[in-house]
C-alpha cells in the first residue's frame, strides 16, 4: 500500500511532534481578508512579535466590502474601518495586498487560484472556513481561527493533528442540469454534517476526473458542511492547464509539475475509510431544513422525520413538496458558485427571459476577474436585460455582513453554502441552498423550479 | 506558558439541540469588531432576543441558569464559521467548559486556543446531564482534566478529550505561539526549502 496525498503533502511541511503530541505544520500559504484578522495582528502587536514571512501572507477584502457603492469612505463606518485596519496591518508588514480597487479583489478563495497561488502539494490556511477550497488543486488547505492566524503571521506554522483520510469515489454520469453543487449537497445530506469529523475527504471517481476545476472547486469549497475540515482532489493535467500561465504559477512549470505528479494518490493508496456513490440518477437538489445536510431532489418530499424545529423555522411541513413554492429572493454568488462558469449556466437559462415580478435578483461575481470576463463576455446584460441586479465582488448575501440581506421572513433560493438560521442577515429570514442554474430558474418563474425544464 | 486549566467547578446551563452553528452563537453582524472584547452580550443573540429587542422565553434568559459557567449541549456543536468570534462570545457570557456530545472541528481548536475544555460525552450521559441540570439548575459539577472525570454529588461521568487539548490545557500550553516559537531555527530550514511565490 502506498501514501495518499494528505499523508505526503503532510510529511514534506512537517516540522516536529509537539510536547501536546500534536505536529507543527508549516503553512505554505496564508490567505487573510478583514474580518478575522485584525485581533490576530493586535495579538502580535501585544508581544512585540513580527510576521515571519511576509511573502507568505496575501490580503483580500471579501465579507464586510459592499456590492453597490464602492467610494471611500463606505457609508458603513464599521466596514471602512475594518477594511482600513487590513490596509495598515499589510503596510505595516509588507504583505501584499489586493484592496478594492484592485484588478484581483475578490472572495479570498476565489482570488487565491485565479492568481496561481493555491498549488498542487501546498499547505494553505486562511480564517474562513471555507478554505477547503483550494483542495480541489491537490493542496492541504485549513479553515483556522484567529488565534492560529496569530500563530502563522508569528510562526508560518500551526499545531494541527493529523486527520484521516475518506476517500470518496463518485461514479457514473451526472444528467444534463445536474451540477457539482448537488453532488456536494448530495454527499452531505447522505454521510451527515458532522460525519467528516477527524477526516479528511479525497474525492475522485470518473464523475471528479471530468469536472472542471471550478466544479472541483465547489466541491471542495462544502466539505466543511459535512464535518470534515479538508477535501482535496488529486492533481491532474486538468490542474496544470488551469495554473499554467497564472501570476504565482512557478516560474519553471515543467519541473513543477514534475514534482507535482508524484503527489497524486497513487491506483493502490491507503484510505481509513472508502465510500462510493453512483450519481447516475442523481436530481438538482436543494435543501428545505436549517443545515445543508437537510437536502433533498427537487422534486422530493420533505421526510416523514424530519426534524420538527427546521420544519418550525422554515415554515414547512413534513411530506411537503417544495418544488412550486413561491420565492422572495434569487442569489446567485459566494465563494462556493461565484465563478465564470456559475455565471455562464445562470446566463444560459435566464437569457431572453424576465425575472419574475416580486423577485429581488442578484448577481455577485466571486471577484474582479471573474466580473471583467463576465463583461467582456456579455453575461451582465444578460442578467441586468432580465431583471438581476448587476454588483460588485464580494461575499455579499452568503453571511450578509454587508448591506445585502435578506429581509424578515423573506424567502431566499441561494448558490451560497449555508442555510443556518439568520445566516442570510434576517433573524427569520430563510434560504434554500442550490446550484446557480436552479437559483436562475427559480428567479425567473418566481417558485423553487426544476431548471430542467427549461433547458 | 499560560494558566494551567486543571480542575473546574461549577453549574451548568443546559442547551438542548443538534448542530448548533457558529452563526446562532453569534451573528455575522456583531463581528464588525477589531477586538475580542465586549462580545459575551452578543452571544446566541437572536436565540434570546426577538425582532424588536424584546427577550424571548429561553433557557439562556432564565434567571436559574445566569451566570453558570458549564455550557451543555448536542452533537456537532459549533459547527459551520470558522469564526473564533464564538469562542470569545461564550467566553464573554461567562462559559469556562463546554460539555457536548461531539464539536465541529474549528470550533474545537479555537476552544482549545482560548483555554476552554470542551469534552465530549456519548449520546445517554449528555441526556442524563440535560436532565439533572434541568431538574435542578442548582447542581454543582467539577471537572478534573487529570482523572479524565466529571463529578456531580457522588455521581462520576467519563468524558473524551483529544489528549493533545488536554495536555495543552493542564500543561499551560494552549496559547501554541510560544511553544512553536521554539523552534524557529526548523522553521527558516523548510521555509527554504519550500516553494516561494514569485510575481
Amino acid at each position: 500500500m502506498s501514501q495518499n496525498l494528505l499523508n505526503k503533502v503532510w510529511d514534506i511541511h512537517r516540522i516536529k511532534t509537539l510536547p501536546t503530541g500534536q505536529d507543527q505544520l508549516f503553512i505554505s500559504l496564508h490567505l487573510i481578508h478583514e474580518v478575522t484578522s485584525p485581533q490576530a495582528f493586535g495579538m502580535l502587536k501585544e508581544r512585540g512579535l513580527k510576521v515571519l514571512y511576509p511573502e507568505r501572507t496575501f490580503a483580500t477584502v471579501d465579507h464586510i466590502i459592499p456590492t453597490d457603492k464602492r467610494e471611500r469612505p463606505f457609508d458603513d463606518g464599521l466596514a471602512e474601518g475594518m477594511i482600513r485596519t487590513l490596509e495598515e496591518n499589510t503596510g505595516e508588514n509588507g504583505i501584499s495586498y489586493f484592496g478594492p480597487e484592485s484588478d484581483h479583489q475578490g472572495i479570498v478563495h476565489i482570488m487565491g487560484p485565479e492568481l496561481g497561488l493555491t498549488q498542487p502539494g501546498l499547505t494553505i490556511a486562511c480564517g474562513d472556513s471555507h478554505t477547503s477550497t483550494h483542495g480541489a488543486f491537490g493542496a492541504i488547505a485549513f479553515g483556522i481561527g484567529t488565534s492560529q492566524i496569530r500563530d502563522i503571521l508569528a510562526t508560518q506554522t500551526m499545531a494541527l493533528s493529523k486527520p484521516k483520510v475518506r476517500r470518496i469515489n463518485i461514479d457514473g454520469t451526472l444528467k444534463k442540469g445536474v451540477y457539482g453543487k448537488d453532488l456536494i449537497l448530495k454527499i452531505i445530506a447522505d454521510l451527515g454534517v458532522n460525519g467528516g469529523i477527524g477526516f479528511a475527504y479525497e474525492y475522485g471517481g470518473e464523475v471528479i476526473d471530468n469536472m472542471s476545476m471550478e466544479e472541483r472547486m465547489t466541491i471542495c469549497n462544502m466539505t466543511i458542511e459535512g464535518g470534515a475540515r479538508v477535501g482535496y482532489v488529486n492533481p491532474d493535467e486538468k490542474t496544470y492547464e488551469y495554473l499554467k500561465g497564472r501570476r504565482y504559477a512557478p516560474k519553471d512549470f515543467d519541473a513543477a509539475v514534475k514534482e507535482w505528479k508524484k503527489l497524486a494518490s497513487p491506483q493502490d493508496a491507503e484510505y481509513d475509510d472508502v465510500y462510493t456513490l453512483d450519481v447516475s440518477d442523481l436530481e438538482p437538489m436543494i435543501t428545505w431544513g436549517i443545515n445543508p445536510g437537510q437536502a433533498l431532489g427537487v422534486g422530493d418530499r420533505i421526510p416523514e422525520d424530519a426534524d420538527e424545529q427546521a420544519c418550525a423555522f422554515m415554515g414547512f411541513e413534513r411530506g411537503q413538496v417544495l418544488k412550486g413554492t413561491q420565492i422572495d429572493v434569487a442569489f446567485i454568488g459566494s465563494c462556493t458558485n461565484g465563478r465564470i462558469s456559475d455565471l455562464r449556466i445562470a446566463a444560459e437559462v435566464v437569457r431572453g427571459r424576465k425575472v419574475s415580478p416580486g423577485v429581488r435578483a442578484l448577481v455577485v461575481p466571486g471577484s474582479r476577474s471573474v466580473a471583467d470576463q463576465a463583461e467582456r463576455e456579455g453575461l451582465h446584460t444578460i442578467f441586468k436585460e432580465a431583471g438581476f441586479q448587476w454588483r460588485e465582488p464580494g461575499c455579499s448575501m452568503c453571511l450578509a455582513m454587508n448591506p445585502d440581506k435578506l429581509i424578515k421572513r423573506e424567502l431566499c433560493a441561494s448558490s451560497s453554502n449555508r442555510n443556518f438560521i439568520g445566516r442570510q442577515g434576517s433573524p427569520t429570514g430563510r434560504t434554500i441552498l442550490m446550484s446557480p442554474a436552479m437559483v436562475a430558474a427559480s428567479a425567473i418563474i418566481g417558485r423553487i423550479s426544476d431548471v430542467r425544464d427549461m433547458l | 506558558m499560560n494558566e494551567k486549566i486543571i480542575e473546574i467547578t461549577g453549574k451548568a446551563v443546559p442547551l438542548r439541540g443538534d448542530d448548533i452553528d457558529t452563526d446562532r452563537i453569534i451573528p455575522a453582524r456583531f463581528m464588525k469588531c477589531l477586538t475580542f472584547d465586549g462580545l459575551g452580550q452578543f452571544a446566541f443573540y437572536d436565540v434570546k432576543y426577538g425582532e424588536k429587542g424584546e427577550e424571548k422565553e429561553h433557557v439562556l434568559n432564565s434567571p436559574d441558569f445566569k451566570g453558570h459557567a458549564i455550557l451543555i449541549s448536542g452533537r456537532n456543536f459549533g459547527c459551520g464559521s470558522s469564526r473564533e468570534h464564538a469562542p470569545w462570545a461564550l467566553k464573554g457570557m461567562g462559559i469556562r467548559c463546554i460539555i457536548a456530545r461531539s464539536y465541529a472541528e474549528i470550533f474545537a481548536n479555537n476552544c482549545s486556543s482560548l483555554g476552554i475544555p470542551a469534552l465530549a460525552v456519548d449520546e445517554n450521559i449528555a441526556d442524563e446531564l440535560l436532565k439533572m441540570v434541568e431538574d435542578d439548575p442548582a447542581v454543582d459539577f467539577s471537572i478534573d482534566l487529570l482523572g479524565k472525570r466529571l463529578y456531580s454529588g457522588n455521581r462520576t461521568f467519563p468524558f473524551h478529550i483529544p489528549e493533545n487539548y488536554r495536555l495543552a490545557l493542564v500543561e499551560g500550553r494552549w496559547d501554541t505561539t510560544s511553544m512553536l516559537m521554539e523552534s524557529l531555527e526548523d522553521i527558516e530550514r523548510a521555509n527554504k526549502r519550500l516553494p516561494a511565490f514569485i510575481d
